[in-house]
């Protein structure tokens, strides 16, 4: 019969469950890294990541998700693909449900679910997913050569990957609904220098229409006029919402927006259960911080299973 | 990314493949596409799950520009169900296993 209990369990092989999975497996301890679709998690879709250090030229996404992977894999990581879809955390062991039916068990667990880019919630969005409504711009982008995009949001990877886009696109509009962009300078001053990025301030977008592909967006600015823009497709990068349908959120205390909080040492409110990187209720979210609450969480877990024993 | 469990199609062969009277899955990636690495194991499990009831196979958009021009992909990872040549639904984004089987099923 397969083994079904370890000492730790890890959800999620982002760079939060990946480091975690690196730092368990170089300790020797008990563990199992679950990940439902492949390693990397967020950092899949980004372009370049420009700010880890130890990489002084920048390096891609999907690089890094493999380095992660190989480094943590060179110390005897156990990993599997499963999806989890539920779990009880009343009892001192932790029980995980498994789509096929089957279940694990744990005394400790890390949660790395990570988040999922939000969606804009308007009309259209969802019909035209696919078909000119995207949320990764490294992903798609390619499809729109010489065409023109729209990017909504105005943080960190709305402004990086409208910048991105403009290796393909012959045009980019990046609609905010403030009047100054809230990404870091570097990431501003490279896009206000780009020719081919042009701003729309203070407007939402608020419908988005047309037949076999987006054509175009309905805009509402901040004084209450309306107006339209053509666009070949539009990329929404507005932020993050947490993966968390696994979860028991009550007895987790999420926070209003479904994130988990935890003390510095990455502890949740229950005993012996962890959450580290984008899942964290937390004000920044960065790669390096998530790797840094994996190494976190490890060590709590370890001193847990210590006191345990 | 799906492996050499599934196989690849073209667009030499793709009508081929298509119109044959085994319903049809094809995964529409390209090697710089994390969610399409994302639904790889995924569309694996499912290729071994559905042999013999549904043929499920994958197109590198960056090698065949053609097919996915016909049908308007602007995004990937998208998985196209076909049923006698005849396109029946198609989703798009690193999905879950229980949605792809949901759409697989629209064929059988």
């Amino acid at each position: 019969m397969a083994k079904t209990h370890y000492n730790l369990i890890i959800l999620g092989a982002g760079p939060a469950g990946l480091t975690a999975g690196l730092y368990a497996a170089r300790a020797r301890m008990d563990h199992l890294l679950i990940e439902k679709g492949a390693e990397g998690g967020q950092i899949l879709l980004t372009d370049w990541i420009d700010n880890y250090p130890g990489f002084p030229d920048g390096i891609s996404g999907f690089d890094l998700a493999e380095k992660m992977t190989v480094h943590a894999k060179r110390f005897a990581l156990n990993s599997i693909f499963a999806n989890v879809v539920s779990m009880d955390l009343t009892e001192p062991i932790k029980r995980l449900a498994l789509e096929d039916g089957s279940s694990l068990s744990c005394d400790t667990l890390i949660i790395c679910t990570g988040a999922h880019p939000r969606p804009l919630g308007i009309p259209g969005e969802k019909e035209f997913i696919g078909k000119g409504v995207s949320y990764c711009a490294t992903c798609d982008g390619p499809f729109y050569r010489n065409m023109h995009v729209a990017v909504v949001g105005g943080g960190n990877t709305a402004v990086q990957e409208a910048s991105h886009l403009t290796k393909f696109a012959q045009k980019v509009t990046l609609i905010h609904r403030r009047d100054e962009l809230r990404a870091t300078k570097i990431l501003q001053e490279k896009a206000f220098d780009n020719p081919k990025i042009n701003f729309i301030w203070n407007s939402t977008v608020t419908r988005v229409s047309g037949n076999e592909g987006v054509e175009e967006l309905y805009l509402l600015d901040n004084s209450g006029k309306e107006s339209t823009l053509k666009v070949d497709g539009v990329f929404v990068l507005i932020g993050v919402l947490p993966n968390n349908e696994m979860l028991p959120l009550d007895i987790l205390k999420a926070d209003a927006g479904g994130f988990i909080p935890t003390d510095l040492e990455t502890r949740t409110s229950v005993a012996g259960v962890m959450a580290a990187g984008d899942i964290r209720s937390k004000e920044v979210r960065q790669v390096i911080n998530a790797a840094g609450e994996g190494a976190t969480a490890v060590l709590a877990a370890e001193h847990y299973l210590t006191n345990l024993s | 990314m799906a492996s050499d469990k599934v196989k690849d199609v073209s667009d030499a062969d793709f009508l081929s493949v298509t119109g044959s009277d085994t319903p049809c899955l094809v995964d529409f990636w390209a090697p710089w596409c994390g969610p399409c690495k994302a639904i790889g194991p995924v569309v694996e499990a499912l290729a071994e799950e559905y042999e013999g009831k549904v043929a499920i196979v994958k197109m590198n958009v960056d090698d065949n520009p053609e097919t996915p021009g016909k049908f308007g992909i602007r995004a990937i990872p998208t998985l196209i169900l076909f049923k006698s040549g005849e396109k029946v639904d198609q989703v798009t984004g690193a999905v879950g296993k229980a949605q792809l089987i949901e759409l697989i099923e629209k064929a059988l």
